[in-house]
């Protein structure tokens, strides 16, 4: 995965953020469970004790991990495209906000096309009809036929509503 | 009544044909995702659980069963035609299967791993048939302390005894054990680390954080490399039909791939890709053509391809006779079963004999699905190695999403699908595995209430925990696995664990 140079001096970053989310995860999980009532009974051992456990795991591998950040020191790493992230990331947030005001088809169709641009489909003209005619087959064959709930938007009413003969 | 009589029972129910309708679409899907790269066993079982919630129980589970199967046998055709392996159980089959289609032999290479998929198959479905009978009779003897040891020996194996590193497999481990704390305590009713988020009071989503680390990690990572070219398709030039001297040298290592993949599965030691290195490597140092390995031995292809599928037979062991998964995709479909209000174990065999024999009788007939969609149909499958790769993924993030919607369309669901999804590239970038995250999330409340438990049958006293022989010899074991690695690795040994790296399914 990754080729390690060791030599250099100063310690690996990606290996010291590693540690602290880890240390950050195992304070907030003791802060979670200090709050719980002690309900051990004949056990001894209630609902807070195991996430103290885990909590000190957490703890422990965040402690190696510093360690280890410093014994291995920098650790070069092939570069990442960030454009292409950004779009999928892009994409799923948009569908996110959009998903219960424009219906499914809309929102994952974006989704669709948001994806397809990061893996270089750039023409957005395309690709999102495309996208949200895909979704709206998808949408008709689990929600119509499957009886999945997936929210509904415009577009699906209009589909229903051609369906039933009337608009909805 | 004896295995034979359990499995013509089994039989009986299997060939139904509403069952055998769910064992095609299972076998299909199998194959289709086995041959995609970039989507799994594991991340298909996931994707189809909020959309089977309301079929027969029986049958999705059955469908479930064949699409790991069915992925088994899929995933060497991208192997040897394309040289990007479908899942993560063929990376070895490229090794040799695709200088095998580079010479124009890739119908032979094809075939032999077909035909080694199937005996495998068949022959591992079998043993399933019988060994899990006695599984079944050791378990009901297991207390919660035995399981939870067994529990421990499973984190320890899936997590860091093979891989790059053990503190990275323990760190995705505790990330999976951290997620699972997360909703209402099982024994209590405690709401822990839900910080008044109505939605977080039920827990984690299996699907949830399978579909975003499996597809949309996955996606983004694949995206963001810089050098990422095409990998051309082989076409698949002659007969795929082999000669009898390719027969001549597969069949002994078809039964050596069985013969070591089944013991693998079936043990909490990791999934099918360790069995196909393990064949590999025997085929290697077997054959009386050591030469010829790097350059197109039908052996490298015939071995590892048969224990892929006797493993993932025999992951089924632990499975349906302890309810413990070994692998991601074993984990999800343990959240299958748990969705049907069903728990494998011991009992399952005793309460629902029906759906336990259809299951084992539905896997025999699979294989002879399986052998069909494989050799005469192969071209078909490769047709789908030809689909662009914007219209792949966009298509996958968008079943992606759908089954996280399906299962709860809340803007915290997805929310949650966005954040795991980062958390899943940036895992994979780092070199972090995925398998432990899912195991841990799945295993990790299971295995805390084995121990409270144990706890409270001993009023607190932790000796309790190797007080048992079986209990103490399994946490003894876990122990070895855990400090064995790690000593290997000081020494500088570590490069043939690296090489045994367990992924996703």
């Amino acid at each position: 995965m990754s080729g390690s140079t060791p030599g250099t001096r100063r310690p690996d970053g990606a290996t010291l953020v590693v540690a602290v989310i880890l240390a950050v995860i195992a304070v907030v999980i003791w802060r979670d469970a200090a709050r719980l009532p002690q309900a051990g009974g004949y056990a001894g051992v209630g609902p807070a004790d195991v996430p103290r456990w885990i909590a000190l795991g957490l703890g422990g591998l965040s402690l190696w991990s510093v360690i280890e950040a410093f014994r291995s020191g920098k650790v070069e790493r092939e570069a990442q495209n960030t454009g292409p992230i950004l779009w999928i990331v892009g994409g799923l947030a948009a569908q996110l906000a959009l998903l219960t005001t424009v219906g499914f088809s809309i929102a994952t169709g974006l989704l669709f096309a948001a994806t397809a641009r990061a893996f270089g489909k750039r023409n957005l003209l395309l690709t999102v009809p495309v996208g949200i005619a895909f979704a709206l087959v998808v949408y008709l064959i689990f929600a119509g036929l499957l009886k999945l709930s997936l929210p509904a938007g415009p577009l699906e009413d209009l589909v229903w509503g051609l369906f039933r003969g009337t608009p909805a | 009544m004896n295995t034979f009589d359990f499995l013509l029972q089994g039989l009986s129910v299997a060939l139904d044909p509403m069952i055998l309708l769910y064992a095609l679409i299972g076998v299909t899907l199998g194959t289709a995702v086995g041959v995609l790269p970039g989507i799994g066993p594991a991340l298909t079982v996931a994707l189809l659980l909020p959309v089977t919630y309301g079929l027969d129980p029986a049958g999705s589970l059955i469908m479930f069963a064949g699409i790991y199967y069915g992925g088994m046998y899929g995933g060497s055709t991208t192997s040897i035609l394309l040289n990007t392996p479908g899942e993560s159980a063929s990376i070895v089959t490229a090794l040799e299967g695709n200088k095998m289609a580079r010479a124009g032999r890739g119908g032979p290479a094809l075939a032999t791993a077909a035909i080694g998929s199937f005996i495998a198959g068949l022959a591992a479905t079998v043993l399933l048939a019988f060994v899990a009978p006695t599984v079944v009779k050791l378990a009901l003897v297991f207390g919660p302390r035995d399981y939870f040891a067994l529990m421990v020996l499973a984190f320890v194996t899936v997590s860091s005894a093979f891989g790059e590193s053990a503190r990275k497999g323990l760190i995705s481990l505790f990330i999976g054990l951290a997620l699972a704390l997360v909703g209402i305590d099982q024994l209590t009713g405690q709401a822990r680390l839900s910080f008044g988020v109505p939605q977080l009071l039920d827990g984690i989503e299996v699907t949830t954080l399978a579909v975003a680390m499996f597809a949309v990690g996955e996606a983004m990572f694949v995206t963001g490399k810089r050098d990422a070219v095409d990998d051309e398709v082989i076409a698949v030039k002659g007969s795929v039909w082999m000669t009898a001297k390719d027969w001549a040298r597969s069949w002994k290592p078809w039964l050596r791939g069985t013969i070591i993949g089944f013991p693998i599965g079936a043990m909490p030691a990791g999934g099918a890709d360790i069995a196909t290195f393990l064949s590999y490597a025997a085929e290697k140092k077997m054959s009386k053509h050591p030469e010829e390995f790097g350059n197109g031995a039908i052996e490298g292809v015939a071995g590892p391809e048969a224990a892929n599928n006797a493993s993932a037979a025999g992951t089924l062991v632990p499975l349906l006779t302890l309810g413990l998964p070994t692998t991601a995709t074993a984990a999800i479909m343990l959240a299958g079963f748990q969705q049907f209000g069903l728990q494998p174990g011991p009992l399952l065999f005793a309460t629902n004999p029906q759906l336990v024999w259809g299951l084992i009788a539905s896997l025999l007939i699979a294989n002879f699905m399986l052998l069909v969609l494989n050799l005469p149909l192969i071209g078909l499958w490769v047709k789908l190695l030809t689909i662009p790769r914007p219209w792949l993924y966009a298509g996958i993030l968008v079943f992606a999403t759908l089954g996280t919607i399906g299962a709860n369309p809340s803007p915290v669901e997805l929310s949650m699908l966005l954040i795991f999804g980062v958390m899943g590239y940036a895992m994979r970038l780092y070199g972090y595995p995925i398998a432990p995250v899912v195991v841990g999330l799945i295993l990790g409340p299971m295995a805390e209430q084995q121990l409270r438990r144990a706890l409270s049958i001993s009023q607190g006293d932790l000796t309790t925990l190797v007080g048992s022989p079986v209990s103490a010899t399994l946490l003894a074991l876990s122990a070895l696995a855990l400090i064995v690695p790690l000593i290997l690795r000081a020494r500088g040994k570590g490069a043939v664990l690296n090489q045994l790296a367990s992924d996703e399914d």
